[in-house]
């Protein structure tokens, strides 16, 4: 069954056109990762996906719902917002800067939504919690608030929390970038154990070892447009591209 | 000290005029800085301009010459326009003169409070609650509002504390508070130190409680925030 699929994206900042027509399609249990240099649109292309970003070309759709849109008058592209906060529930994000609820404990940032969102009952909730705090390792530190923990395990929270939601896709922007080297490894067994239960992920990274190893998909941006993609052992290995071959040359393996 | 026992009782009657007035006029400026922090924040220029003229224009005059202002020229106001209406002119009443004149006021600063307050809140933890589906309404009063005052509890207990002491001013407008009470003894008894000491002593008493108070909210609303140590 196809989770995502992303037709033609375009976006642009003012004249800057960062999206040329970027399309993606994710089927139950596929690992997509999205790599690119700094600048080549891959963070976009994913914030574009929850709105979190207006395009301004492009469809979407989600467990075959198209997002219904229409032009703002400035060229972007709005959505419903009750058919989009609907959507959202089944596409949970990961942030590059982890973005727990700065005010709530590890617990209640992992039953916020849960609750007032899909309007389960607290007990619900909690079991959901407890639940997806264990598998990522951090019930024992569900009454911290976030500022307490360490990068890695505020990045584990967030995934419990999206986990929390039961969405169909999982969509991760940059997960380990903003942590210390030694904390990226918790993070990434915590997203290949994810992966090996067959949950769908759009995954943008750095992590070229992620990337070779965890997906079955890669796309390479360069520019706002996919200059390469297939299965990793073809992409990474034996890039046809220039721009990829120089990209990876300059990637530390 | 005779003196001091027979106004005594009159004299606190008069500071629950004040801590009436303070209390009334700080829902009021925490209401009116809360619509301006909303308006300075707005993207409609039409709803900016105002509020910045708002804050502008109330910080840069003395609370004193507002409070005359408003209550002798609202009384010229009202007799003009019983005046062309043929209607008996009514008096403005000073307590109601006086909490809104430093409601008023005060929201000029509250608002410069909660506007500081809301931009502290960083982009990244509303786009998380906009990306797990929550609604506008749901973003702002489980997410924003939170974070917000935390950002805002130093700036409102200081406000407070100077709106506490500012009361004081409604005396000149002939409401019987403490101060004007004070006033009056002491020009009766030729002891107007003794009664303006009771007087500090009485504002010290609630600023230093409402300290306290403040000081619990903060800690209260600080969950989550690294304390430094030293």
């Amino acid at each position: 069954m196809i989770q995502l699929e992303v037709q033609d994206l375009h976006k642009c900042y003012g004249k800057h056109e960062v999206l040329k027509g970027v399309s993606l399609r994710a089927e139950s249990g596929d690992v997509i990762s999205l790599i690119g240099s700094s600048g080549s649109g891959k963070s976009t292309f994913l914030r574009c996906i929850n709105f979190l970003e207006h395009p301004n070309a492009g469809r979407i759709f989600v467990q075959g719902e198209e997002l219904r849109l229409r032009p703002d008058g400035h060229g972007a592209l709005l959505p419903e917002p009750k058919q989009l906060q609907h959507v959202r529930t089944s596409l949970a994000m990961v942030f590059q800067h982890f973005n727990l609820w700065a005010h709530m404990t590890v617990l209640q940032n992992v039953i916020e939504a849960p609750m007032s969102v899909l309007k389960l009952s607290r007990a619900e909730a909690m079991e959901r919690a407890q639940k997806h705090l264990d598998r990522v390792g951090i019930w024992a530190q569900k009454d911290s608030y976030p500022a307490h923990l360490s990068g890695g395990q505020q990045q584990r929270v967030a995934i419990a929390r999206a986990l929390a939601m039961e969405p169909a896709v999982l969509l991760f922007d940059e997960p380990t970038s903003a942590l210390d080297p030694e904390l990226v490894g918790e993070v990434l067994k915590v997203m290949r154990q994810l992966a090996d239960e067959g949950r769908t992920m759009v995954v943008v990274t750095h992590e070229m070892g992620f990337a070779r190893e965890v997906a079955n998909h890669v796309i390479f941006l360069h520019k706002g447009l996919i200059e390469e993609q297939g299965i990793p052992r073809d992409v990474l290995l034996k890039p046809t591209s220039e721009r990829l071959q120089q990209f990876l040359s300059g990637q530390l393996k | 000290m005779n003196e001091l026992v027979e106004y005594f009782p009159a004299i606190l009657q008069g500071s629950l005029v004040t801590v009436k007035v303070a209390l009334l006029s700080v829902l009021l400026a925490i209401l009116l800085g809360l619509a301006g922090a909303a308006s300075r924040l707005s993207a409609s220029r039409w709803l900016r301009f105002p509020a910045v003229a708002y804050t502008t224009l109330i910080r840069g005059m003395p609370d004193l010459v507002l409070m005359l202002l408003v209550f002798y020229g609202g009384q010229v106001v009202v007799n003009n326009i019983a005046d062309r209406y043929a209607v008996e002119p009514f008096d403005l009443d000073p307590f109601v003169a006086g909490v809104s004149t430093i409601g008023f006021i005060f929201g000029a600063y509250f608002t410069e409070t909660f506007r500081g307050a809301f931009m502290a809140v960083p982009a990244g933890q509303m786009e998380a609650g906009r990306a797990y589906g929550m609604n506008r309404w749901q973003v702002f009063h489980r997410i924003l509002f939170p974070q917000m005052l935390r950002h805002a509890l130093p700036g409102i207990g200081n406000n407070w504390q100077v709106l506490l002491k500012s009361t004081a001013i409604v005396s000149m407008i002939g409401l019987t508070d403490m101060t004007l009470l004070a006033d009056q003894a002491g020009r009766t008894t030729h002891q107007p130190f003794i009664f303006y000491s009771v007087v500090a002593g009485i504002y010290l008493l609630f600023t230093a409680a409402s300290g306290w108070g403040i000081n619990r909210l903060e800690r209260r609303y600080s969950v989550g925030v690294r304390h430094a140590r030293l």
